[in-house]
């Protein structure tokens, strides 16, 4: 590591230490909460921000120390996109295996048959 | 300062590391194990990220990408086999 | 010009990525990444069976920037309901009727509402018209159904006229 002057010091240390959090308490989620539906929002809104924090880190280290780096972008807008298609998939996936959810879920489904893919 | 954020944060990815392991060995169903091994791969890019800033190198960059794009499809295709029990129709 | 640039927007994300990946713009990088910004779509655009077209690009920034703060909201959101201990959750599956229509708006729409505060699309419905949400912290389904519709939909309607 060089030296950095005190603002970038303090700004990088800031959000890397942001996006690590999130990322724990995303995990913490995924361990914590008590269904499978449930666990799926844990980790599929925080590891866009965690990640993203570590994400804008690297990036002002690496512009502040050497020349303009923007390629971690491309991580980021990676994961911005594929997210949601994973959280999507997963949760089809649970609720074709009809996976238990927790007592105090309320269904509000009216037409139960428009979201399942077994042949009528 | 940065040398102590960076323990900090290899302090917390370590742990969330951790506690996704437990997530994937105790299930209890598939989708979880899935979902256990998509928070894995995504933590460690970020782990990969910040050796790069401790390393002081651009050169995990790469790594790193590679990971989010392979595990991307891995995610996929394993949620893709659980719907039909066949990944390419 | 539409014969040799049939999808402007592609290239110019195509064109994006590639000085992003080289990480760095000169004479050389700038040449190969506007061959292949030209090329690329004019290959392979006949394998795309959709087509949508961006009526009005400067409310998609808009779009782009509240999506972004409510991605930041939604982080604080779910570490709230995450460190709360033993706090009693509410679950629910709610059915969203859908106004749109098309897959590249539909696509857009589900991918919101599973980056954005509480929600996560869980499925579409079989004839389209409807998104299955599956919601963490719901007391009252029929106003988050008003909430996603007000703030996203309405939004997207507008920009690809649809």
């Amino acid at each position: 590591m060089t030296n950095l002057p005190l603002w970038a010091d303090l700004l990088i240390s800031f959000v890397i230490v942001l996006g690590a959090s999130f990322a724990f308490i995303g995990s913490l989620g995924l361990l914590r909460l008590p269904d499978f539906m449930a666990r799926l929002h844990a980790p599929t809104k925080s590891t866009t921000l965690g990640v993203g924090g570590v994400i804008i880190g690297s990036m002002l280290y690496f512009s502040i120390t050497d020349s303009l780096s923007l390629h971690e972008l491309l991580i980021a807008i990676f994961l911005f996109l594929t997210a949601p298609i994973s959280a999507h998939l997963l949760a089809k996936a649970g609720l074709h295996l009809e996976l238990e959810l927790t007592r105090n879920t309320q269904d509000l489904r009216k037409k139960p048959e428009q979201y399942s893919d077994k042949d009528s | 300062m940065l040398v102590y954020a960076l323990q900090i944060a290899f302090g917390l990815f370590g742990l969330s590391l951790l506690m996704n392991i437990i997530r994937l060995i105790r299930g209890p169903d598939l989708p979880d194990r899935i979902l256990a091994l998509d928070t894995i791969y995504i933590n460690s890019l970020a782990l990969l990220i910040l050796l790069g800033i401790w390393h002081n190198t651009a050169f995990y960059f790469e790594a790193a990408l590679l990971i989010a794009m392979l595990g991307f499809i891995g995610t996929v295709a394993a949620a893709k086999f659980l719907l039909r029990g066949d990944i390419i129709e | 010009m539409s014969k040799f640039i049939p999808a402007p927007w592609w290239s110019l994300f195509l064109l994006g990525f590639w000085l992003l990946l080289q990480n760095k713009v000169s004479f050389g990088t700038l040449l190969l990444g506007l061959i292949l910004a030209i090329l690329i779509p004019m290959y392979t655009l006949r394998a795309r069976d959709y087509r949508t077209t961006l009526h009005k690009p400067l409310l998609a920034v808009q779009y782009f920037f509240i999506l972004l703060a409510d991605i930041i909201v939604s982080n604080f959101n779910i570490a709230a309901i995450i460190l709360t201990p033993r706090k009693r959750i509410q679950p629910a599956l709610i059915e969203f009727p859908l106004d749109i229509s098309g897959s590249v708006p539909i696509t857009i729409l589900a991918s919101t509402i599973s980056l954005t505060p509480g929600t996560i699309s869980a499925e579409l419905g079989r004839d389209g018209r409807s998104l299955l949400i599956h919601g963490l912290n719901v007391q009252d389904p029929e106003a988050t159904v008003q909430q996603i519709k007000h703030r996203y939909e309405r939004r997207l309607k507008e920009i690809f006229q649809c």
